[in-house]
């Protein structure tokens, strides 16, 4: 007679249901990919592609003559995500230098959990913030009408990107081995020189992927962004023109709109075009990661 | 002469290190600053348990505070169980192949999808497909699957950190591979994964986006009945008592109130995570 072994079977059965929330991800991740792609292609069926991707204007609720340009909301997610790129890559790339190679033992246990602290606010609240406290004051500084403009979405937005580019450039310049540091010791150098020739230029692949990822969430952030950045759906000329970037438009108008119609669609070729930029610029940002991390072991 | 403008450059470099670190410090603290000083008023017994009243001008908070817990909490349902499970099998069945490395790049792209896209999925797959209508259930599953990255990752470095060791004395009593993990594994690396579920359920807390299309209602009169009702929330709440109320500067009081309790409601989880890491690590030293 032969027992049957439960633990066996057991194990076998789990680690299949473990396999299976791995696989979850994957699902998930094709999921959105092909329910936006799918809403968004009956949109593609009545407006030429062209239309999207090459004019300007976005006015849909025209009576005479809908347009669907997308270029000017691309144009408002551009000069925020340059402009929030531009305060939050040195900000960032010095914080995580200052904090990987100066900072006393003390100091990194203050900063960290300030850092993720940083990285947990709601967007919701940095808009608000952006709307009570940080508005009024550009509005002033400036002498402009309004302080809810492209300047004050980069510089909310910033913020948001700050916590991602450290900690990963901090985790970077933690791998260069020490060996590189002394044989640069050895050969006279000073701290600041070895900093500048030896672990930056080696710790630069992980610097450029935190910043690609902070890129990333600038791109998608939404709530920030709709209530901090004016919100005006027309052709920025100066970053202190109000904007509306592309996960604003998406936001505001997706809850207004009539299903099923050539706008609601639409949006979805919004959302589709908003997912394909995050996907390729997270998978170079992973890519590169993978192939450092690999390489040192 | 050369030599000094040199160490000038230099000195000027160490400052601009030193000055970032301070902006990075300076802007969570010039956030809660104002936040706190204009919203400290509005913080009562009455704020935090009653109904808004009068156009939302008055009364409290509670259907919102409700109805963002049990978002939330039905949000970690669905992520809590598919992420610590991802992370075991990422961590201590996995082997290095191409499918292993696809969920990895599936992981980090979900954790970039914008909160916006989320939106637009939950919408579709919950509120449409499986036709749950606009209500807590697809928003917490929307939020439940947005937040899966964070509680995987933070899982997988807790079952990184034991002693491959452990492992082996189990299997050494004639463990199967679930017994060892069951036993040895899950009980030494509990406390960071509960760091994970508490960072993953603080943000699931604090989003707007993804419940704008799937379920949160502007007013409400009475709480949620079931899963399938709409529901209020606190950052819903505050994006419309800041940006859409009729009266805004009325509603501004308010609206320090909301993001008062929001911000403290968020941060709280996180110092709890982060002194929880800090307590695991330091008995580690020990």
């Amino acid at each position: 007679m032969k027992k049957i072994n439960f633990n066996k079977i057991e194990d076998k059965i789990l680690e299949f249901l473990f396999f299976l929330s791995g696989f979850f991800v994957i699902l998930a991740l094709s999921g959105i990919f092909l329910l936006v792609l799918k809403t968004a292609l009956q949109a593609l069926k009545n407006i030429p592609i062209s239309e999207f991707l090459f004019k300007f204007y976005w006015n849909p609720t025209s009576y005479t003559k809908p347009t669907y340009g997308m270029l000017s909301m691309i144009m408002g997610t551009f000069i925020i995500t340059f402009f929030a790129l531009l305060f939050a890559i040195p900000i960032g790339i010095a914080s995580a230098i200052f904090i990987s190679e100066i900072a006393s033992h003390k100091f990194k246990e203050f900063i960290k959990p300030i850092i993720e602290l940083l990285a947990a606010i709601p967007s919701v609240v940095l808009g608000f913030f952006g709307i009570v406290v940080l508005g009024p004051y550009l509005a002033k500084i400036f002498n402009l009408n309004t302080g809810l403009n492209a300047l004050n979405g980069s510089i909310l937005v910033s913020i948001i990107a700050l916590p991602t580019i450290i900690s990963i450039s901090e985790d970077a310049l933690n791998r260069v081995p020490k060996s590189y540091e002394e044989a640069s010791y050895a050969l006279g150098a000073t701290k600041f020189q070895t900093l500048l020739k030896i672990k930056i230029p080696s710790a630069m692949s992980g610097i450029i992927s935190g910043c690609l990822l902070g890129m990333g969430r600038i791109i998608g952030e939404t709530m920030t962004v709709l209530m901090a950045a004016g919100c005006a759906a027309s052709i920025p000329k100066s970053i202190f023109d109000p904007v509306r970037p592309m996960t604003a438009t998406i936001a505001i108008e997706l809850g207004e709109v009539a299903f099923n119609t050539d706008h609601y669609y639409a949006l979805f070729v919004v959302g589709l075009v908003l997912f394909i930029i995050t996907f390729i610029i997270n998978l170079i940002a992973d890519m590169i990661l993978y192939k450092y991390q690999h390489s040192r072991r | 002469m050369k030599l000094k403008f040199k160490k000038f450059i230099e000195l000027f470099w160490w400052l601009f290190l030193f000055a970032s670190v301070n902006v990075t410090i300076l802007s969570l603290f010039v956030i809660l600053y104002f936040i706190i000083k204009n919203g400290i008023n509005k913080i009562s017994f009455e704020f935090l348990f009653s109904a808004p009243k009068k156009g939302m001008l008055e009364g409290g908070i509670f259907p919102q505070l409700f109805g963002t817990f049990l978002v939330t909490l039905i949000s970690g349902l669905v992520s809590v169980p598919l992420g610590i499970g991802c992370a075991i099998y990422l961590n201590e069945y996995s082997k290095e192949n191409i499918l292993t490395r696809i969920i990895r790049i599936a992981i980090r792209n979900l954790s970039g999808v914008p909160s916006i896209v989320f939106g637009l999925f939950g919408f579709l797959l919950f509120v449409q497909i499986f036709n749950f209508g606009m209500s807590l259930i697809s928003a917490g599953l929307t939020l439940g699957i947005m937040t899966l990255p964070i509680i995987i990752s933070v899982s997988e470095e807790a079952l990184k950190g034991v002693p491959i060791y452990y492992r082996e004395i189990a299997y050494s009593f004639g463990a199967t591979k679930w017994q060892a993990i069951k036993t040895a594994v899950l009980p030494y690396a509990l406390p960071g994964i509960l760091t994970g579920i508490i960072i993953g359920l603080s943000r699931a807390a604090g989003e707007t986006a993804p419940i704008l299309f799937t379920g949160v209602a502007f007013y409400l009169p009475y709480l949620p009945k079931s899963i399938f009702s709409q529901f209020m929330a606190l950052p819903y709440h505050l994006y419309i008592m800041s940006t859409q109320h009729h009266s805004l500067s009325k509603a501004r009081p308010v609206a320090y109130g909301t993001a008062l309790v929001l911000i403290i409601l968020v941060l709280m989880l996180n110092l709890y995570a982060i002194i929880l890491r800090y307590k695991k690590r330091k008995i580690k030293l020990e």
